[in-house]
């Protein structure tokens, strides 16, 4: 065999499958990748820090931005995290709505997780389908809040308005066609041979790995361990719902893929429950404007769709924080990259950035 | 048959212009603005490493040397083909004799594993 | 005597107005310019009309609307995308190989034009009726992997090298199961003579006695002129554009129009060779080939807006151990279904 020297490739922050600006430097051999390091920073925005001089109130929009595709869900840990620390009770209509938002959310961030693993391996109607089905739930969205990516819906002792009129209508309409475009989705992508090949028995990351990886949320439990916040330690009211937890068998791309699917499928069952069970009553507790939790220090953390995403706040007793810092299970989970894709083809590399799914918006905190 | 072949060189010839006057169109037409760093070769927006211009694994010299070995005995059963209908049985056995040689080597190559991607 | 719709009528009546203008020795030599300027008028009409239909195709698969802002319908769009395109910057990328460079886009042309000379479009209307029409596109076509292969070393870039490397590798893979797939409709014909290929698919076309061949020669035919599902030349979402990364501008324009006049040239040979060429009822005979090449364009772009991309190992075992295997088991079975044929008869 000839002798091949290896080379060093960028990929990132400027190409078109690192979903956003993640920066992949990959060391090529010919095709296969001898190592994939990822850099990080170029999304960095300093919010941790920001959050030492902003009011706990004033944190909330910032949560947003954070992994800007499933804004709820942090909206919720981060709210859930300070009521913790303070002692709020919330109303229950606003626990049911806090539900079938941080649902409705992981559905949109799935489809996102969805349409950008099928550009990536090149099958673009696959994206375009899953932007399409997207945007029932941002129309949701924009109806309850009035906006349709940086909600700030979920505040301190509840959510920031009740519900219109129209929306649970147009939900029951969403959950009503949801079965069908899941069902289109899995025709178009999941049903493709070259997709099946491409992704089974690609880049297995079995469960012991990615118990030391640290994976949570969806890639782990591909790896076939059973680790649902929802389950393990239900916050708000997940006990009060009958759903299950999909889970893989060998770890590999294709499990990642499919836990995806079923959760969506899962999250729709949660969200129909919700809303039979929905109470009257207010949506929000009697919060003071100005909060000044107790000293002390709190952590809590939620099942996002990227994985357990968690709050650790350090109170002094001021209206401001001392300390906020975020586990972003983006950050972590982007962790099990290099060992991953050793071995494996460039194309893979691109394949199991994104059934990773790690969105650099959290990434770079 | 001499004068179509013609024809065909003449056609060879437009094709070469037909691009040079599309880019010499296209030279009256475009700014200049030439830049150092807008010459830069592109690597995701960072500066490369290293040169482009390695000993490239290419992990298909052996496809090629299929590929050389099938090529040339294609072109021998054009026209064995063309030929087919006319020369009857003696074709049809020549046939199975061709096709075994070129399906052992397609079967050797494969059992050697040339025809894995490595 | 044919009505006047056929081509070659057209073209016998041009020839007659020139015989009385000119002296003979010059009729022969203007008519064949007048072919070629026809041939490139339909080369820059498909890539304007493809580029404009594939956006359109995709944009009505994936519930978009498509270019809709120039022109009524957005038909002007691919107009527009040209003058774009013509009065962009030329930027070369720093330490390139300089001729090889500017002179990649240009070869690559040569051959997606050259290999209209042998499209029989209409009764008697081939621009040069070679007697080794069929083999003369195989040869042609093939000559598309050079241009890759200089555009990818010499733009000094790394995903470009790999977009090149890649290029020789599917596209020699794909060129044997190719080759070997037309081979059965050439035993059946006797002749690689595109007239004689459409003459005798008359009462039948060879899809319906060819059906594997059919088969192999669309799929490797989407690979050998790079679309997807076999798209890793370009494979944007892996290696940015491949060989193109660096074109800007025109240079860029011409690496597309050959894409295109060579996705019409594809569809083409599936016509004259599988679709019976200029064959069918009512319509004249090249309204009839533009349909089915329409058709052939269309489930070509079905494919593309469908499908995802192969890997590059997965692509290789496809070209390999089930297409060359195919398509030597299809030239088994056309000679002993000949050979049966002969004898019963």
């Amino acid at each position: 065999m000839l002798k091949t020297e290896t080379y060093t490739l960028n990929m990132g922050p400027q190409h078109p499958s690192t979903h956003g600006v993640l920066q992949v430097v990959l060391e090529l051999d010919g095709e296969q990748v001898v190592e994939a390091i990822p850099h990080m920073g170029y999304l960095h925005r300093g919010i941790e820090k920001l959050a030492e001089s902003r009011t706990y109130v004033q944190f909330i929009p910032y949560t947003d931005r954070l992994d800007y595709v499933s804004s709820m869900g942090n909206n919720l840990g981060y709210c859930q995290t300070v009521e913790k620390l303070m002692g709020i009770e919330i109303p229950e209509r606003a626990e049911y709505l806090r539900i079938i938002m941080v649902e409705l959310n992981r559905i949109a961030s799935h489809l996102i997780f969805m349409g950008s693993l099928a550009i990536d391996l090149g099958a673009s109607t696959g994206m375009m389908f899953g932007f399409r089905d997207r945007e029932r739930i941002l129309d949701l969205f924009d109806m309850a809040c009035g906006a349709r990516m940086t909600y700030s819906y979920i505040r301190f002792g509840g959510v920031s308005a009740d519900l219109p009129p129209e929306f649970i209508p147009a939900l029951q309409c969403f959950l009503a066609d949801f079965p069908a475009m899941l069902e289109e989705n899995h025709g178009l992508l999941t049903g493709n041979e070259i997709l099946y090949n491409r992704l089974k028995n690609n880049a297995i990351i079995s469960g012991e790995k990615a118990m030391k990886f640290g994976l949570t949320g969806p890639s782990l439990r591909a790896s076939g361990i059973d680790y649902d916040l929802r389950k393990v330690e239900p916050y708000g009211i997940y006990d009060r719902f009958d759903f299950s937890v999909p889970l893989g068998q060998t770890g590999d791309s294709w499990d990642r893929y499919l836990v995806r699917m079923e959760e969506m499928r899962q999250s729709a069952s949660i969200i129909a429950q919700a809303v039979e069970q929905l109470p009257e009553g207010p949506v929000m507790a009697k919060v003071p404007k100005v909060l000044k939790p107790p000293v002390g220090d709190v952590y809590h953390s939620i099942e996002n769709p990227r994985g357990e995403l968690g709050y650790y706040i350090v109170s002094d007793g001021s209206p401001k924080p001392y300390r906020i810092h975020v586990r972003r299970p983006s950050f972590i989970n982007l962790q099990a990259l290099n060992e991953t894709c050793q071995g494996l083809l460039i194309a893979d590399v691109v394949a199991v950035l994104a059934t990773l799914d790690s969105l650099m918006g959290e990434v770079d905190c | 048959m001499l004068q179509e072949f013609g024809n065909v060189g003449l056609l060879l010839i437009v094709a070469l212009v037909f691009p040079l006057l599309a880019l010499g169109t296209a030279f009256l037409l475009r700014p200049r603005d030439p830049g150092v760093e807008k010459s830069l070769p592109y690597e995701c927006g960072v500066d490369t490493v290293g040169t482009t211009w390695v000993q490239f694994r290419a992990s298909y010299f052996l496809y090629a040397l299929v590929f050389v070995a099938f090529d040339v005995e294609t072109v021998f059963l054009y026209l064995w083909a063309i030929k087919f209908q006319e020369l009857g049985t003696f074709a049809f056995v020549e046939m199975f004799i061709f096709l075994s040689i070129l399906l052992v080597g397609l079967g050797y190559a494969w059992k050697k594993g040339a025809l894995e991607w490595k | 005597m044919q009505e006047v719709t056929g081509l070659y009528v057209i073209a016998e009546m041009l020839r007659d107005i020139l015989g009385h203008y000119l002296p003979a020795q010059y009729v022969d030599i203007s008519m064949s310019l007048i072919n070629i300027g026809v041939i490139f008028g339909i080369i820059s009409m498909t890539a304007v009309v493809l580029v404009y239909g594939e956006r359109k195709v995709s944009a009505f698969m994936q519930s978009r609307s498509g270019p809709n802002r120039v022109g009524p319908y957005g038909l002007l769009q691919t107009i527009a995308d040209m003058f774009k395109l013509m009065s962009k910057e030329d930027i070369m990328p720093a330490g390139a190989d300089k001729w090889m460079w500017i002179l990649a886009p240009m070869i690559l042309f040569i051959p997606a034009a050259a290999a209209y000379a042998v499209f029989p479009f209409d009764n008697q209307a081939v621009f040069a009726d070679l007697n080794i029409g069929i083999f003369y596109f195989i040869a042609v076509s093939s000559q598309a992997v050079l241009p890759f292969l200089m555009a990818g070393w010499a733009s000094n870039n790394k995903y470009a090298l790999i977009g090149g490397m890649r290029t020789v590798a599917q596209m020699l893979s794909y060129e044997v199961p190719m080759v070997l797939s037309i081979l059965g409709v050439v035993m059946m014909v006797g002749s690689m003579r595109m007239s004689d290929i459409v003459a005798a698919q008359q009462n039948v076309w060879f899809i319906v006695l060819q059906p594997i061949a059919f088969v192999v020669y669309v799929i490797t035919a989407t690979a050998e002129i790079n679309r997807a599902p076999f798209d890793l030349v370009e494979g944007e979402s892996e290696i940015v554009a491949g060989p193109f990364t660096e074109y800007t501008g025109m240079r860029f324009a011409l690496f597309f129009l050959a894409e295109y006049a060579n996705l019409f040239a594809v569809s083409a040979i599936a016509t004259t060779l599988f679709l019976g060429g200029w064959h069918g009822p009512w319509l004249p005979g090249w309204v009839w080939f533009f349909l089915k090449v329409a058709g052939m364009v269309f489930l070509f772009m079905w494919f593309r807006w469908t499908f995802p991309r192969l890997r590059i190992d997965q692509l290789m075992a496809l070209g390999w151990k089930v297409l060359l295997p195919l398509a030597l088991v299809n030239v088994v079975i056309t000679g002993v279904g000949m050979y049966i044929y002969q004898l019963l008869s």
